[in-house]
């Protein structure tokens, strides 16, 4: 029988150049989507393929990775992750964002400011954000050629007059650039700002749809919105119970059957920097404790 | 294929992480136009081409990726073999098929038009234009803006031809339609897709 | 005190081992060999290769014995370990033409060259469970007789003699085919990639969508031209020694369907064709494809587009099930960013509302 031998990050040296030129692409036309020959992964697809093949032709033996999936560097989608790339490519892991080089996400972009010199890799889903309004792939296709917006513009009005709101919590689109309009990749919109005028670079790989994308450093991402309903970040009620925080992004604990509800931070790393730092919410917890996860 | 091994000058001493090394410079160059970096030292290449062009050819070029060479390049017997052995990419004699051009002599630079800009749909199916020029550290002084840039970016070079700046003025016109440049000089690169744009020349 | 959930890596580590031993299932009943998959499931194996698009009946054995039996995860197995192999080149085409067939009928004709052989086949077999087969199974070898040498001209070649049908396609010398797992396929797509899909395509999917064409949905009149099964040559042309040189051979099945005629002022009409090929015996896979093959030609030949089998952008986008299942199963991975941030905006909205009804009524009460 053929056993199988694989290369340095999985993928094979071809492959690598193919999404390599396809990065350099993406670069040079910040938010336009750059088709790619997305192979098929060991990993089932909209499972993080693309994010996945972005960060395997990026990656040596000198970068430091780190994988969130929503916020957490403890969920399951991002340790499967992580061990393929600790097994695959050697590569040192960490769960801090100060100290990676390349941190791929999943639907969060970490609450502490990212800096020059480091790649932050998107897995995205469904990369055309005209695609619920459009699902022509020819049609999208020409509205991106022509900067025909129109339909965006209209859906995001709809919204306003039936509810007096943009009825759109995440993947909110932006423009990039003054040009492309892009889907963030389902990420709160609560976190769009942080992708404008970003030091790092942000990759974004969409490996069902074969699609990359990116966002140069110091690059302009508006959030689409109207003068008179302009966009606004989404604001939570209560800080963290666990460190206090009152500018991060806050998952909801159901803690009984009774409807009790408590609002902790969703990067975990951010979280647990706090506490280690001294500071406390209303639930005092002590950080980095084994809970029951059988 | 023995003789021709034999004759060529070789290419990475370690073809996978060179290859990443390399990519990681030429993507952090692109992804921060006008500022300078440096490939690693030690790829092997035929004399008249720079090293850092033997490290991007050795980094992106294969079958997939037609190549355009200037006359210099196109004229020394040993390049085309050389990156036909190293890469397996095909040279083309049509600039506007190719996906990379390498220009040895860039004071004779074709009229950028003749190269692949993209299409309205797909602009990313361009030509990237590789330069060989005299210097990346001393020469005169521009300030470059756009995306990858905090602010403006100053940058001292001796770029040939002496209206770079100016063909290039082309691509705020097309875009996102364009043309993306990378200028070599030994090990040193730097990069100016078709986003970037000459905020003041002089000094 | 709250403690957030830790652990995840020895939950999945836990999570595997279990399913390995669930895989394994009572110890006490012996171990599927990957020869009794292999001959006793070999539609299975069929179905895997063809999917898969990895012509190894061994390796889709063990995707088969590894995913349990789940053919979707197989097909799955099979599609990432082919990925990784190098690639040295394309055979020649295989000519069906000369196909040593194991079963080969038309429904076009009563008797064709060669002759109608039914072969191992479901086709008029009663439905009726066997309970003979719960137990160990001993059936009588096959009937035997002298093989024929007589060819077997495929049908549509036989219609072709008359210019009854349209002409098969020809191969330009040189000409590039395309390969939708090594460039992303863009719209429109050329028949060989619209082919290729088809082929690498989930059965469930191209036999409904087939079945549509049938009930109306694009409606293209067709008459199976030939179904045959059996082993072909493959050849690989090797530079160094300049001829083609026998690689072994494979067996596949092949569907031609004949479809309703069409002609215009230049060209007299003609029968069309929808084709059909898969690695082993995959009779429903095959017609299924050639139906909607057939369907998918609609533009070219001047169809109205009106049904979603003559969809391509729409059929080439969701044919293939290992994208679909993925995507779709996605769906179990945690979302909760997301959901809080529509929860957030759900019970904004849902204050609102209720503050704008409840403005009328205590207007009332203070009156």
């Amino acid at each position: 029988m053929n056993a199988p031998t694989y290369n340095f990050a999985y993928l094979d040296e071809q492959t690598k150049r193919m999404i390599r030129r396809a990065i350099l692409k993406a670069i040079a036309i910040p938010g336009y989507q750059v088709p790619f020959a997305s192979r098929e992964m060991p990993m089932p697809y909209g499972w993080g393929t693309g994010g996945v093949q972005v960060t395997a032709a990026i990656l040596g033996p000198d970068d430091v990775l780190k994988v969130i999936d929503q916020g957490s560097d403890d969920t399951t989608n991002a340790i499967s992750i992580r061990k393929f790339f600790a097994k695959t490519a050697g590569v040192a892991t960490t769960t801090s964002t100060e100290a990676a080089t390349v941190i791929q996400t999943r639907h969060r972009i970490p609450e502490a400011p990212l800096q020059e010199g480091q790649v932050l890799v998107y897995q995205v889903p469904i990369p055309e954000p005209l695609r619920f309004l459009e699902p022509r792939e020819t049609e999208t296709r020409r509205m991106h050629a022509l900067a025909e917006y129109g339909l965006m513009h209209v859906k995001l009005y709809e919204d306003i007059a039936r509810f007096g709101h943009i009825a759109t919590s995440y993947a909110y689109p932006v423009k990039v650039n003054a040009r492309y309009v892009m889907d963030p990749s389902p990420t709160p919109k609560f976190d769009n700002p942080k992708m404008d005028n970003c030091p790092a670079l942000q990759l974004f790989g969409a490996g069902r749809e074969k699609r990359i994308y990116a966002i140069p450093p110091y690059t302009s991402v508006v959030s689409l919105d109207f003068e008179d309903h302009p966009f606004t970040r989404y604001k939570f009620d209560a800080p963290c119970a666990l460190c206090g925080a009152e500018d991060s992004y806050l998952d909801e604990i159901v803690t009984d059957d009774k409807g009790s509800r408590m609002f902790v931070c969703s990067d975990t790393d951010y979280c647990e920097g706090r506490q280690a730092a001294g500071h406390r919410g209303t639930q005092n917890a002590a950080p980095h404790k084994e809970g029951a996860h059988v | 294929m023995q003789s021709l091994d034999r004759a060529l000058q070789p290419g990475f001493a370690d073809k996978v992480l060179s290859a990443q090394a390399t990519f990681r410079t030429v993507m952090e160059a692109m992804a921060r136009p006008g500022q300078v970096m440096q490939v690693e030292d030690g790829v092997g290449r035929p004399p008249s081409m720079m090293a850092g062009v033997a490290a991007i050819a050795l980094t992106l070029f294969d079958q997939e990726t037609p190549i355009w060479l200037d006359a210099p390049l196109s004229g020394a017997p040993d390049i085309g073999a050389w990156l036909k052995f190293h890469t397996g990419a095909p040279i083309v004699a049509d600039p506007a098929l190719a996906s990379f051009a390498l220009v040895a002599a860039p004071e004779q630079l074709p009229d950028l038009r003749s190269f692949a800009l993209g299409s309205a749909d797909y602009p990313d199916r361009s030509t990237t234009l590789v330069l060989q020029v005299a210097s990346l550290s001393v020469g005169p002084m521009c300030q470059l803006r756009g995306p990858g840039i905090d602010g403006t970016v100053s940058l001292c070079a001796s770029i040939a031809p002496a209206d770079l700046f100016a063909r290039l003025s082309i691509n705020e016109a097309l875009f996102p339609r364009g043309i993306d440049v990378i200028l070599v000089d030994g090990r040193s690169l730097v990069a100016m897709p078709r986003t970037t744009r000459l905020a003041a020349a002089g000094g | 005190m709250y403690v957030a959930v830790k652990g995840g890596e020895r939950a999945i580590e836990n999570a595997h081992r279990l399913l390995a031993h669930e895989r394994r299932g009572d110890r006490n009943v012996p171990e599927l060999s990957l020869a009794q998959i292999s001959e006793q499931l070999g539609l299975a194996v069929d179905r895997v290769m063809s999917e898969g698009s990895l012509y190894d009946r061994e390796l889709a054995a063990l995707a088969i014995k590894q995913a349990r039996g789940d053919l979707i995860e197989a097909i799955f197995l099979v599609r990432a370990f082919r990925a990784t192999l190098p690639r040295f080149g394309a055979t020649e085409p295989v000519d069906t033409g000369a196909m040593r067939v194991q079963r080969r009928v038309s429904s076009t004709f009563k008797d064709i060259p060669g002759g109608q052989v039914l072969g191992p086949t479901f086709d008029y077999t009663h439905r009726l469970l066997d309970p003979q087969l719960a137990m160990a199974s001993d059936p009588d070898a096959p009937a035997l007789a002298e093989a024929s040498h007589a060819p077997t001209p495929r049908v549509t070649d036989i219609l072709g003699q008359d210019g009854l049908i349209e002409p098969s396609p020809q191969t330009v010398e040189g000409a590039p085919v395309g390969d939708l797992t090594r460039d992303p396929l863009g719209f429109p797509a050329g028949r060989d990639l619209r082919l290729q899909n088809l082929a690498r395509g989930d059965e469930g999917f191209l036999l409904a969508l087939g079945y549509s064409t049938q009930r109306g949905y694009g409606r293209n009149h067709p008459f199976a031209g030939e179904i045959r099964f059996g082993e072909v040559e493959v050849e690989f042309f090797a530079e160094e020694i300049g001829f083609a040189v026998p690689l072994g051979s494979i067996e596949l099945t092949e569907c031609q369907m004949v479809n309703q005629f069409k002609g215009s002022a230049t060209e007299p009409p003609c029968f069309t064709r929808g084709y059909g090929l898969a690695f082993g015996q995959s009779e429903r896979k095959t017609m299924s494809m050639a139906l909607v093959d057939r369907a998918l030609r609609a533009r070219e030949l001047g169809e109205d587009l009106v049904a979603p089998a003559q969809d391509e952008e729409f059929v080439l986008s969701h044919s293939d099930n290992v994208q679909a299942t993925g995507f779709v199963e996605h769906l179990k991975l945690p979302h909760y960013v997301d959901f809080q941030s529509e929860l957030g905006l759900l019970r904004k909205l849902r204050r609102e509302f209720a503050e704008a009804n409840a403005e009328p009524a205590l207007k009332e009460a203070a009156e």
